[in-house]
């Protein structure tokens, strides 16, 4: 009964969306007021019936309701609560509806707290957004009924994937969500100011939070996932190039660039619709990213359940959405003006450079990806693209943009002299060079190259942003409570940007003190038995097993000391889930900040058909690996601080010129 | 100065047109990267106490058989007496490379269970292991004369898998002056990749 509830809302809620695009746009194209009031109540009612669609969803996995299809294939009576819950959005269909749950819930948001946009405006943002409600709940109806009944129904259910029943597993996706849905919300708004014709800084200031804190939960979203592939498979690496990796790297890359170039549109008027069309393809990448994830084009493990009906059903939802709003492009952009001049030297051009070289990253991205396919497609033969590509052509754009991200800040707007900027970065100039020196020097054995100065790349940044915020506050030129003053005036996009690139600053080094540095044994050990590594003694004392709720458990102990002083205890644990005979790696890691160390074991000897207790063993030693997530972390906490700005929540004026600031306006990042 | 804005729709119809293709092509399983390429260029030294090391360049003329095998390695060892038993009956070349082993664990192993390598080299690093896309051991490849990947067998070889496969591979390389790409591979190979495929799936990345 709960379930059949669920799917009714869900009808009603397409049927509301179908009404919420169709009416309201009709009124805005005749300003017909009565009509376009539709928009918000009929956004607020969609939202209405998704949740009670979504909450009877996970009702049925709650109470292990196996008359479910979806319950029955992705959830069985012996997994803890935590798992029960998450597999709501663990397998395809359940996927679906908690997307349409965080697109209806932004609409909702623009329909209750959107009073202080134009009313046609609004009223447009809720049209496309309700169109793309409509293919969401059309394809999840039509095609992924996540409340399908069985008969009769089984005894207990297939259980969700064992790899996916992890804290990190259960919680990343509705980040990813969040963030792929965010950038909805600046697709609407690009293509209702190409409906109306008018781009304008107003414009740029309103889609701004939106895709401010897209990012945010993207960034949070990706670095999860990365945490989780990191601890979870055991091979010591935390991102593999995978295509459903890198179909969420995408919209990462053009998000960030979209952020970049929403600054410039919305201070000097100028890059609108280059502005537009990266709004445009951010979004698209989002959604071609769930192409790729249920269509079954590209073969990846993290792959949902292929099925190619599926498939062309997405593709023409793509086609769509993503040619219908290109198109539209091509029809309107060439109408908007352009705004204010800017020399190349400026803060203007650093922001075009970024935005460059990020949107050349994503194409190599995108190339890398879909490569294989493209060659499949005609008649090539089937290859697989492996990180050695993307390593050598990402890796390489990258040391621009870190190059940049450090001096454009400090940039004028319109016109700048470069030589004076980089004479206020002699501060990082100098440690950069350092940091590079100490890498080289401190290095015993053989890194590449390219390490120590990479590391000198991520110093010159990170005190580069330092240096950048020093200097708004004046530090130590003026009186410390004068400086202190000024920060606390600082507006918090300020803040937030000098967070973000610090937080980049913390990932790269991270990045590059694993790939180069890293220490990795493999090696045979019995109880007893000890290992030296990296100034670490691991000692093994043997192999217990244990009964989790749903799997039994291999459990190692290590015992790790440094110079014979107690360090830590590890206990890396081999899982085996008997309901799909699968093994899982869980890997023990003990952090120092500076470095993990990193534990997992691999097989036992007994699989050989000897008995002594002895197991392969891999260790890892990995330096400044969990920087890599601190810097996610306080990217994101960045972005979220840039959100909470002044200016964002109080909204725009309608020109910016009201108030002449005291401070010149910060470039918020 | 229109064409501009154009671009990127007609730059979205060529990308539609091929995910459309692709969605009718069978999403088939991903065969190795290496598969018909020549063998990676390496020189790698030679294990403790023996002469002489392997380089790339020691592949060419006779077609051979190529394993990765470790002391720490347990399903190694379940293949290890096949290999021993092919050396000695000379069915076909063995040559070993020795991955991310400690040089004197993987002499001692040697020692123990008896060598049926013709030449090895100690792949410490692991380097060597990664430009030939190994990421499980054992690994075993099969290169033709003109020293290019022909097989990739994944996991410890079977007396089944060394009968049914790859045998008849070896022989009709060296029956024929055909182009690798153009043998035939009998059925026993394909359902061994197949299943380990699956296995190797979901031990390396969920």
């Amino acid at each position: 009964m709960i379930a059949e509830i669920g799917h009714f809302a869900l009808i009603l809620a397409f049927l509301t969306a179908i009404v919420q695009g169709s009416l309201p746009m009709i009124g805005a194209h005749r300003s017909n007021a009565a009509w376009m009031a539709l928009a918000r109540p009929a956004s607020v009612a969609q939202l209405l019936f998704i949740v009670v669609a979504f909450a009877a969803l996970m009702y049925g996995f709650v109470v292990s309701d196996f008359s479910i299809k979806n319950v029955a294939d992705n959830s069985n009576s012996a997994m803890p609560m935590l798992y029960k819950v998450s597999s709501t959005w663990g397998s395809h269909e359940g996927s679906l509806v908690l997307w349409v749950l965080i697109l209806a819930l932004f609409g909702a948001i623009v329909a209750v707290s959107g009073g202080n946009l134009p009313p046609s405006l609004r009223t447009r943002v809720l049209g496309v957004q309700a169109w793309i409600a409509v293919g969401f709940l059309s394809f999840s109806l039509l095609t992924s009924n996540p409340f399908l009944r069985l008969d009769p129904a089984p005894l207990d259910g297939r259980s969700l994937n064992p790899l996916l029943q992890d804290p990190g597993m259960a919680y990343h996706p509705p980040f990813l969500y969040v963030g792929y849905v965010g950038f909805s919300m600046a697709f609407s708004f690009a293509v209702a100011a190409l409906i109306e014709g008018r781009v304008d800084a107003a414009w740029a200031r309103w889609v701004r939070p939106w895709t401010l804190a897209a990012w945010s939960f993207l960034t949070l979203g990706i670095g999860m996932g990365s945490w989780w592939a990191y601890y979870e498979l055991g091979w010591g690496g935390f991102w593999f190039w995978d295509p459903v990796e890198n179909s969420s790297f995408m919209p990462w890359l053009a998000g960030t660039a979209l952020l970049h170039s929403a600054i410039v549109c919305e201070k000097r008027n100028a890059l609108k619709s280059w502005t537009i069309l990266l709004a445009i393809v951010t979004f698209s990448l989002s959604l071609l990213g769930t192409f790729l994830v249920r269509s079954g084009v590209l073969t990846s493990v993290h792959a949902f359940a292929t099925d190619p009906a599926r498939g062309a059903f997405i593709l023409g939802f793509l086609v769509l959405v993503i040619g219908g709003s290109l198109t539209l492009y091509a029809i309107r952009a060439p109408l908007l003006k352009g705004g204010g001049l800017f020399a190349p030297i400026s803060r203007e051009g650093a922001l075009v450079l970024n935005n460059l070289l990020l949107t050349t990253a994503c194409a190599t991205v995108f190339l890398g990806t879909l490569y294989p396919l493209f060659l499949d497609t005609f008649g090539g033969g089937k290859v697989s693209v492996g990180p050695p590509f993307f390593n050598a052509t990402f890796g390489p754009l990258m040391v621009p943009v870190i190059a940049i991200a450090a001096i454009g800040p400090l940039l004028p707007w319109k016109r700048a002299d470069l030589a004076g900027v980089i004479g206020r970065l002699k501060l990082a100039l100098v440690v950069a060079l350092a940091i590079s020196f100490l890498a080289w020097y401190l290095t015993t054995g053989s890194v590449p190259s390219w390490a120590p100065l990479g590391m000198g790349l991520a110093a010159w940044l990170f005190v580069g942003s330092l240096v950048e915020f020093a200097e708004r506050i004046k530090l130590f030129r003026l009186p410390a409570v004068k400086s202190w003053n000024r920060a606390r005036h600082l507006p918090r996009s300020a803040y937030g940007m000098t967070m973000a690139h610090c937080g980049v600053a913390l990932v790269l080094a991270g990045i590059i003190g694993s790939q180069a540095w890293q220490v990795e044994t493999i090696r045979v050990m019995a109880p007893g038995d000890s290992v030296e590594m990296a100034g670490y003694e691991f000692a093994f004392r043997g192999v217990r097993q244990l009964k989790g709720p749903n799997y039994n458990i291999d459990r190692g102990e290590f015992v790790v000391t440094r110079g014979g002083v107690p360090v830590t205890r590890l206990f890396p644990e081999k899982r085996f889930y008997p309901v799909q005979q699968v093994l899982t790696t869980e890997a023990a890691i003990h952090t120092t900040w500076i470095a993990d160390l990193y534990v997992a074991i691999d097989e036992s000897r007994a699989a050989a058909g000897e008995g002594d207790g002895s197991w392969s063993i891999r260790i890892y030693y990995n330096p400044l690996v969990p920087w890599i997530w601190l810097g996610a972390v306080i990217m994101m906490l960045g972005g979220l601080v840039s959100l909470s700005d002044r200016r964002l929540r109080v909204g725009a004026p309608r020109r910016a010129k009201s108030r002449a600031p005291e401070i010149p306006s910060p470039q918020p990042a | 100065m229109k064409l501009k804005f154009l671009l990127p729709v007609l730059l979205f119809a060529g990308v539609a047109t091929a995910l459309g293709v692709g969605l009718t092509i069978k999403p088939g399983d991903l065969p190795s990267v290496m598969i018909n390429q020549q063998v990676p260029e390496f020189d790698l030294p030679p294990l403790l106490d023996r002469p002489r090391g392997l380089a790339s360049s020691d592949l060419t003329g006779k077609v051979r058989l190529v394993n990765f095998f470790a002391s720490w390695c347990f399903a190694c060892r379940l293949e290890h007496p096949l290999l021993n038993r092919i050396n000695a009956d000379g069915i076909v070349p063995v040559y070993g490379i020795n991955y991310k082993d400690m040089p004197e664990d993987a002499k001692a192993w040697l020692d123990r269970l008896g060598d049926p390598y013709a030449r090895s080299g100690a792949d410490f690093p692991g380097r060597t292991g990664i430009d030939w896309g190994v990421y499980g051991l054992p690994e075993t490849f099969i290169v033709d004369r003109q020293s290019r990947i022909v097989y990739r067998h994944i996991g410890a070889i079977s007396p089944s898998d060394l009968e049914n496969c790859l045998l008849p591979v070896v022989e009709k390389l060296r029956a024929s002056e055909l182009a690798a790409n153009s043998i035939k591979l009998p059925s026993a190979c394909q359902r061994s990749t197949q299943q380990i495929d699956l296995k190797s799936k979901l031990q390396t990345k969920s």
